[in-house]
């Protein structure tokens, strides 16, 4: 486009001529300036609308990458009288608070004020508890041991009501195993730990001669609906680390028997409440001063006394034995002493205390530190998060609890998370894995960006493998060497090709090419091959052919002369390639693939997404490179065919050299296309985020995901924003390409213009 | 510029002459042009193979396939007796058939297998089948084959047995077929009569209700009491009775057309001698393919795609017609239009007419290129983060409080895609105007100017109309382009099945908040959500087919009038 515009002079004119400041002409001039304006605002508002996708996608992403905040609340000495607290929770609002005391009492109060809000005094017989362990913490269920060994299971619960719609929370307690204590050890112990799965109640403590007493109670329901519980099993066993910590596993797999000391983890597999058996003993490499379950209940997250946390799970090893992996370690600041550990109840996140009153946010599966700050001028002695994380109830050793109000969105993002190889929960090894949400709430979610990505340059790598050839050659064939009136026909249809919708071809990918390809995989193949070597073959043939029928063909129809030969070939190929099936391949191709080369093979698969999307793309390069070609100047090809080359001399060393940056901003227009492209990869591909290059495998690609996902995706969530991320980086991807591309494309028109 | 073509012929020549052999053939280059045509004529099959296989595919679909009748005998298994249409057929390798367990001669290499149409799917669970062509034997072609199309179940294929009244027989044989015919006609007017009420007149009272429960609503908000404001509630009230009546009245009209719909069955034999009663009023139509000539076939033809693009979808999509798509389409794209035109036309004269060459102007340049290299997808989510949660929840919380906490606009709807659609369509009207802008000579516009209008007058009445084919062109290429994107309206307002018409008889008559339903979706919708895709594959290609045909339309008739366009401006120049 030459930037041909109204000429100076009649710039100039375009004022003087017209009536002056005569009256009458006002109106006119008001006019001209009304439509000069609303123009320049039109012209304008392309570059707002841009602007604005760009920067909506950005205040979506941000808060992505915002670390958390913590803002503290009153600082108060814990109401409900004197004794030790054995346990402390918040409830989901972060509005009520409770305490559990030695003496038995529970006392609840308000977190704003520390006033008192009632007080429960559970039904121990006037013993006191001596140790306390949530039974579930998402369920506010707790279990105390008493003096006497026995064990009361209480629960801490909170209604909600809403008079005058101001909302009121009544703290309450109540026994899921009723009120009088589960027997269960001769004396009080230490320790105490217990978990409940389907109707199996399971504890553990130790005792002050270092065993370990397992117990077992069994839900039994009676035909009128009385539930009572009952003895399974029990044991008692000497266990190969000294018993101060024990931590058993939801589904009641293992135990984990910890050495505090010694800094050892001997881990268990459980059967029942038998006597369990040991797997081995792991060295945590310094003093353990707490431990703790993750969300989830997979992984231990382990407080050493050299100021790291570790974090372990069950893994398998290549022979498949379970072993106790230590997954990941997180280092405090300043790498004092770590005193207490918080875990969050949904996610895989947990606070730190430290010996000097610091305390920090972590995030397991990201392994990223969120956020830490000084809190207490001592040590933290207990860390609570309530159920929704949002408060954060930090008790120092002199019995002052300082409340946080935590802001924590988005903790499962950070570099490693997005873009490294991630060890998640329930897996052998590190591995990158999308898997956004789950039916289960305990889901550990898997955000992983580079399965996307690969799948994403996966899709448009065979798409431009097959698409660059096709589209350049054939570019320069249309705008060098085509026939003029040929060119009126061929140009267009083929444009027309870019205007057929991307849902239409996803359609005919999906639903057509990948079963045709499946039963006809090696016609496919045969295809490829022999079609480029049949037709210089062909132009050799012709040009033996006599004079007489060579003449009578016009120049520059070669195009049209091979359709029947390409029509025949492909014919032939498909023809011969069932019983070439049958007897090189023993019938079944991809059997013998998948037997003989172990590769697999589906049916939707990277190679007919390359043959759909690639047909998408052709026709955007061929459009943009056969224009680029074209318009290079014909007194330069004149000039080289007049000096004695060959048409095809003169094409490589004087027309392509000149046209390439046309070719080359066609080439990354049809790649930003193939990039962004939806629907094709939805339709034509299995749409699994795997991370391979196999022809024969699937894909997810950022778009497609995008396309899947967002209808479901929680607004506001991590999943949200890493969805509106991957938007973001397609927009600027595309943006670099597309502007590359116009850039090279405006150069190139300054050039030709000057030669 | 154009080569003479004495000159081209002299090319090849001077190649050609000097020798033959291979060698000479490889340096010449010649073999690499070859390949490069070839690489245009592969493109250019591929578009034409895609537009062929497109309709060769669709269009059968409407074509009254004949029944053929006969007998499967798998080895090792009983025989059965089948009635069916011939879809397709294909060639398999052994290994494979083998692979599939079934009892094929090892020696034959390849076997012909067909897929067969046996309808019948609520007796045999199935209906498509795959079978292979040396084991149907015994095939025929009986006269009195007939194929009844189902409200439910898909299609039946069997012979008439006899009509029934009630309970009471009134034709058996050939005089059951001739009676069913015109009853079938009798039950369609009432069905007819049926939708009329259903989703036109209870529709109406529902709406209105529903309008009343708001109207009470937003005078709870606006703090009126019924005790304060009795009057304004006892309206209300009052309205709301009336409709409740006329609810009812229609509901016993209904119950009357329903129960008359219910009279007439029709008893079948399938080809197994299975007797089974279908009550014509779960009838559409019914047929009998091999006893059709070829004119009969042809008006049945044409009947089908006329149903195909009026009637409303049933059994999940995957049967029946697909109006309300066409019109959602429609309807989109016509809101689009209104939006994108102006917007574009005035960007484009900024561009040619106003802005000076500068780095704004390039700035403008390379947005109007990104706008349209950015994928669809993404404009996808700006339109449902942006106009549908940010914008619309706003406009919700000013305007329509009194649907709180459902939303009216703070959801996907018709306004949000076609205003997402317009932004991803306007490089497409941008590029279009500015090619014809820049054709316009620049004498017109001086001549213009040097009479003393302003430039504003002249762009007015001058330019623009002689530009006015290209902003047509531009016009036409974004309403193809908007026609056939599917991945942003996923986001913003399609969905595969919607109530009602975005635009019906209830005031205030166009409903821009409502979600709809788009050509585009119910392709990939049926094809690839439907439960049963092999029944719906032959619908998805012919919605494919119409789809094509429109855009494929839409862009020859903009290269048309671009093409006349030019012809005009050069005669002009001259």
């Amino acid at each position: 486009m030459s930037e041909t515009r109204v000429s100076p002079v009649a710039a100039t004119l375009e004022h003087s001529i017209v009536g002056g400041k005569a009256a009458g002409m006002q109106g006119r001039y008001l006019k001209d300036n009304l439509a000069k304006w609303v123009v320049w605002i039109g012209g304008l508002g392309v570059i707002v609308a841009l602007m604005l996708i760009f920067i909506y996608l950005l205040s979506e992403v941000a808060p992505l990458f915002r670390g958390a905040e913590l803002k503290q609340r009153q600082e108060f000495a814990l109401p409900g009288g004197q004794g030790k607290t054995l346990y402390f929770a918040a409830e989901e609002q972060g509005e009520v608070g409770m305490r559990l005391m030695d003496s038995g009492a529970v006392a609840f109060f308000d977190l704003y004020d520390g006033k008192e809000r009632g007080q429960v005094q559970l039904p121990v017989g006037g013993q006191g508890i001596v140790s306390a362990r949530e039974l579930s913490a998402e369920a506010g269920s707790i279990g105390a041991q008493l003096a006497d060994g026995s064990v009361l299971v209480f629960r801490h619960k909170y209604l909600v009501s809403y008079p005058n719609d101001k909302r009121v929370i009544t703290p309450d307690v109540e026994y899921p195993f009723g009120e009088t204590p589960l027997a269960f050890m001769s004396e009080g112990g230490h320790s105490l730990a217990l978990r409940e799965e389907r109707g199996t109640l399971l504890m553990a403590a130790a005792d002050a001669a270092g065993s370990v007493h397992l117990r077992a109670y069994e839900k039994q329901e009676s035909l009128m609906g009385d539930v009572s519980f009952d003895v399974g099993s029990e044991s008692v066993f000497a266990p190969a680390v000294a018993p101060d910590l024990l931590l058993i596993e939801p589904l009641l797999s293992w135990m984990y028997v910890i050495d505090r000391e010694a800094g050892k983890i001997a881990f268990y597999k459980l059967d029942g409440a038998n006597a369990p058996k040991l797997v081995h003993i792991y060295e945590a490499g310094a003093a353990i001063e707490d431990a703790r379950y993750l969300a989830g209940g997979i992984s231990i997250v382990v407080a050493q006394a050299n100021g790291v946390v570790s974090q372990w799970f069950p893994a398998r090893d290549k022979d498949g034995n379970t072993y106790l992996a230590r997954v990941r370690e997180f280092d405090l600041p300043g790498s004092k002493p770590v005193t207490a550990i918080g875990p969050e109840m949904r996610r895989r996140g947990f606070a730190v205390g430290d010996s000097e009153g610091h305390v920090a946010l972590f995030y397991a599966t990201a392994e990223r530190m969120i956020e830490e700050r000084k809190v207490l001028d001592g040590p933290v002695q207990f860390l609570s998060f309530n159920p929704r994380a949002q408060y954060l109830a930090v008790l120092g050793a002199d019995g002052k609890l300082a409340g946080f109000d935590v802001h924590n969105e988005h903790p499962e993002v950070s570099l490693k998370a997005l873009w490294g190889k991630i060890w998640y929960e329930s897996y052998d090894e590190p591995k990158w894995l999308w898997q956004s949400s789950s039916a289960s709430s305990d889901f550990e979610p898997k955000f992983s960006m580079t399965p996307l990505s690969i799948g994403t340059v996966k899709g448009a790598f065979y798409a431009m493998i097959f698409a660059i050839p096709l589209a350049v050659l054939g570019a320069i064939f249309t705008a060098n060497f085509m026939s003029p009136e040929m060119r009126q026909v061929v140009k267009p249809s083929v444009e027309v090709l870019a205007a057929l919708p991307s849902v239409i071809l996803g359609f005919l990918a999906g639903l057509w090419l990948a079963p045709f390809v499946e039963t006809n995989l090696p016609g496919v193949f045969l295809t490829l091959l022999l079609l480029p070597l049949s037709i210089p073959l062909f132009g050799y043939v012709w040009t033996r052919m006599p004079r007489s029928i060579r003449l009578r063909t016009p120049a520059g129809w070669e195009a049209a002369m091979l359709i029947p030969v390409i029509a025949f070939v492909v014919w032939f190929c498909f023809a011969i390639a069932k019983p070439l099936e049958a007897v090189a391949f023993g019938g079944n191709m991809q059997g013998w693939m998948d037997h003989t080369l172990g590769i697999g093979y589906d049916q939707r698969n990277a190679l007919v997404v390359g043959i759909a999307m690639g047909i998408a793309v052709i026709p955007v390069i061929f459009s943009i490179a056969e224009d680029a070609i074209f318009s290079v100047p014909k007194q330069l090809s004149l000039g080289s065919l007049a000096l004695g080359a060959t048409p095809w001399q003169t094409l490589v060393g004087v027309v392509l050299p000149t046209a390439s940056p046309g070719i080359f901003s066609a080439i990354m227009i049809g790649l930003g296309r193939a990039v962004g492209e939806t629907m094709i990869v939805l339709m034509a591909t299995g749409n699994t985020p795997v991370t391979d290059f196999s022809l024969f495998q699937g894909m997810r690609t950022f778009a497609a995901n995008i396309a899947v996902e967002m209808p479901e995706s929680e607004v506001g969530s991590t999943h949200f924003r890493l969805l509106f991320f991957a938007g973001l980086v397609l927009f600027l991807f595309t943006f670099v390409l597309n502007t590359l591309a116009e850039v090279v494309r405006q150069r190139l028109r300054k050039r030709y213009s000057n030669l | 510029m154009e080569k003479p073509a004495e000159l081209q012929a002299a090319n090849y020549d001077l190649v050609a002459r000097d020798t033959k052999s291979v060698g000479a053939y490889v340096k010449s280059g010649a073999p690499y042009v070859w390949v490069t045509a070839a690489a245009i004529s592969v493109a250019f099959i591929i578009t034409v193979a895609l537009l062929l296989l497109t309709a060769a595919r669709g269009l059968p679909h409407f074509w009254p396939a004949d029944l053929v009748q006969a007998t499967y005998k798998e080895p090792g298994k009983e025989q059965q007796h089948l009635l069916a249409e011939i879809r397709s057929s294909e060639e398999v390798t052994t290994a494979r058939l083998l692979n599939a367990g079934l009892p094929v001669d090892e020696k034959q290499p390849l076997y012909d297998r067909l897929l067969l149409k046996i309808a019948n799917r609520d007796l045999g669970g199935v209906d498509f089948r795959y079978v292979l062509s040396d084991w149907l034997v015994e095939r025929s072609q009986p006269k009195d084959a007939t194929v009844l199309e189902r409200m439910e179940w898909g299609n039946f294929h069997g012979f008439v047995v006899a009509l029934k009244e009630g309970d009471k027989v009134v034709a058996s044989g050939e005089e059951a077929w001739k009676g069913y015919q015109e009853r079938q006609d009798r039950v369609n007017d009432l069905r007819g009569k049926v939708r009329d009420i259903e989703k036109g007149k209870i529709g109406a009272v529902n709406y209105d209700l529903e309008r009343l429960r708001l109207q009470q609503r937003r005078l709870e908000l606006d703090g009126k009491t019924p005790e304060r404001n009795a009057a304004d509630f006892a309206a209300i009230e009052a309205k709301r009775k009336s409709e409740n009546e006329k609810y009812e009245v229609l509901r016993t009209e209904l119950d009357q057309l329903n129960a008359e719909m219910g009279r007439d069955a029709l008893v079948m034999k399938t080809v197994d001698g299975q007797e089974v009663t279908l009550p014509l009023s779960k009838l559409i139509q019914g047929y009998r393919p091999n006893d059709m000539g070829l004119f009969p076939k042809i008006g049945f033809f044409l009947g089908a795609i006329w149903h195909f693009v009026s009637e409303e979808p049933r059994e999940a999509n995957t049967e029946g017609g697909i109006f309300p798509a066409i019109f959602g389409t429609v309807m989109m794209v016509m809101i689009m239009s209104v939006i994108v035109t102006p917007f574009g036309i005035l960007a484009a004269l900024y561009l040619r007419e106003y802005a000076k060459q500068g780095p704004l102007t390039q700035a403008i340049r390379i947005a109007v290129n990104n706008l349209a290299g950015v994928p669809s997808i993404v404009f996808g989510m700006f339109g449902l983060g942006f106009f549908v949660y940010f914008v619309g929840a706003n406009i919700d919380k000013a305007l329509y409080q009194e649907g709180l906490p459902s939303p009216t606009f703070g959801t996907p709807g018709i306004l949000w895609a076609s205003l997402t659609l317009a932004l991803l369509t306007l490089p497409v009207v941008i590029v279009a105007t500015e090619e014809g802008l820049a054709r316009i000579p620049r004498s017109i516009r001086e001549a213009s100017l040097a009479l003393g209008a302003t430039k504003a007058e002249t762009l007015w009445k001058v330019v623009l109309p002689m530009a006015s084919p290209a902003m047509m062109t531009g016009l036409i290429l974004a309403i193809a382009r908007a026609a056939g994107e599917v991945a942003p309206l996923m986001l913003v307002g399609v969905v595969k099945l919607a109530p009602s018409l975005p635009l019906d008889g209830n005031v205030p008559f166009v409903h821009f908040e409502r979600k709809f339903m788009h050509l585009g979706f119910h392709i990939y919708d049926v094809g690839f959500q439907s439960p049963n895709v092999e029944a719906a594959r032959p619908l998805v290609y012919a919605t494919a087919f119409l789809l094509v045909l429109v855009i494929l339309l839409l862009n020859l008739s903009a290269i048309r009038i671009r093409n006349k366009l030019r012809e005009r401006y050069k005669a002009l120049e001259h």
